[in-house]
């Protein structure tokens, strides 16, 4: 059945619904909101690949004998880390940004760069 | 669930609100990996998305202000473009194997030597930590470093925040006061930090046997950290934790990591194979994979403390700097 697939179908939608929100809104913190979503639908894109019908948490003990497929696990494991680190450098590059322009909206950044040429 | 939420997070225009959302959008993730028996990952993602990201994202509106001004333009091209996308990707789809399908190309790789194989390779219950620090120990490292570096960058954007000097003391007064009125949550959370640091401690060193290792340990003895430091003023925070000591704690756990490889090469094996650390092979991975993930568990706490303190202490270098003005 083609609904067997409905966990790429949300991941898909709410990878959009990040990607709207970077390419369509103008203010710094919200692109980031956008790119933790986009993100995060990433995160669940590998977690849901790697689950497996049936099966338990991988961690080995006797009663249990099929198991989840942990690689997608210790990769999303590392990068959830990796993200808030990059994060964190994004957002205090944007604490930077509205020191210099007093602005954190895109547009008005764009026109005081203008004003300065 | 999360696409209610996700889309609430595109419809406000509040930013205090969208914060707010992402927590519980963080939260809500964390309980679906749950569901999707990852365990470790969902650990993870419940103490950062929903704990240290909505901190740090907090401090920044503090200081950019919280209202969205612009109203949204490009509306029509940017929805089409994401439709687009979108539409090409769930054709994409439709050649994926089925969710929860145990024969996906994905499940037959490499995942099934891990399963069957792993106990007499490497000896961990946990395959989650088993493979994090041993088979894939390389890109672990690799990972480590990008924290590393990253914690770092806050740190030459934002400055080391200094303590303040006497003459401050005017800031300093003002801030305990404000800290004074949350009394229950002083109360309460001062006699919770130190359940927290201990269940960091033992996420860190019961990660070979349950779910837990390094990275969700560092982040929840973070955590702990930067609770204390939000209820009880930023200036008893740095009398309690010394800045430049957690500085060279974040460098120390990525060279322990490092010395573990370039040990275990001298003791000639590759880098990062711990077999040969010791006499018999499955003690020698012990041993590696305690002293990689206690160097994971120390850089990405002190990292997190760093990024937490750099925030902070740019509101106050901020504060401070307004009131210098109107003095003036």
């Amino acid at each position: 059945m083609i609904v067997g697939l409905y966990n790429y179908w949300i991941v898909v939608i709410l990878m959009m619904i990040g990607f709207y929100i970077v390419i369509a809104q103008g203010n710094l913190i919200k692109k980031i909101a956008g790119l933790i979503i986009f993100q995060t639908s990433v995160f669940i894109f590998y977690i849901s690949i790697g689950k497996v019908d049936g099966a338990t948490a991988p961690i080995l003990a006797d009663q249990f004998s099929q198991y989840s497929n942990p690689l997608p696990h210790v990769l999303i494991l590392t990068a959830i880390v990796v993200g808030i680190a990059t994060t964190a450098l994004g957002l205090a590059l944007i604490v930077r940004i509205k020191e210099a322009y007093g602005s954190i909206e895109e547009d008005e950044i764009q026109e005081k760069d203008n004003q300065e040429c | 669930m999360l696409l209610c939420v996700a889309v609430a997070i595109v419809r406000m225009k509040d930013l205090l609100a969208v914060v707010m959302l992402l927590g519980v959008y963080g939260l809500l993730s964390a309980s679906f990996f749950v569901t999707m028996d990852a365990v470790d990952v969902a650990f993870t993602e419940a103490s950062v998305g929903a704990g240290i990201s909505t901190v740090l994202m907090l401090t920044t509106i503090a200081m950019t202000g919280r209202n969205e001004s612009a109203p949204p333009y490009k509306h029509l091209l940017a929805l089409v473009l994401v439709v687009m996308t979108g539409a090409l990707l769930v054709y994409g789809t439709m050649d994926m194997p089925y969710f929860g399908f145990a024969e996906a190309p994905a499940n037959l790789h490499v995942a099934p030597r891990y399963i069957q194989d792993s106990m007499a390779e490497v000896g961990v219950p946990n395959l989650v930590t088993a493979v994090l620090a041993s088979y894939r120990g390389f890109d672990t490292f690799g990972e480590v470093m990008v924290i590393f570096t990253a914690g770092l960058g806050v740190l030459a954007l934002l400055g080391l925040a200094k303590p303040p000097k006497d003459g401050d003391a005017e800031i300093d007064l003002l801030h305990d006061k404000l800290h004074e009125q949350h009394l229950v949550l002083r109360v309460v959370c001062k006699m919770l930090i130190p359940f927290i640091l201990l269940f960091a401690l033992y996420v860190q060193f019961h990660g070979d046997f349950g779910p837990g290792g390094g990275f969700q340990a560092g982040v929840i003895f973070a955590a702990a950290i930067i609770l204390y430091g939000m209820l009880f003023g930023l200036s008893t925070a740095r009398r309690v934790i010394n800045q430049p000591l957690v500085l060279l704690l974040s460098g120390i756990g990525a060279m322990l990591y490092g010395m573990v490889g370039v040990v275990s090469m001298l003791k000639g094996g590759d880098f990062l194979d711990y077999s040969v650390l010791l006499s018999d092979p499955i003690a020698g991975q012990h041993l590696g994979i305690l002293l990689i993930e206690l160097g994971v568990g120390i850089t990405v706490a002190s990292v997190m403390v760093i990024i937490f303190f750099n925030f902070a202490g740019r509101i106050e270098y901020l504060q401070r700097k307004r009131s210098r003005d109107k003095q003036g």
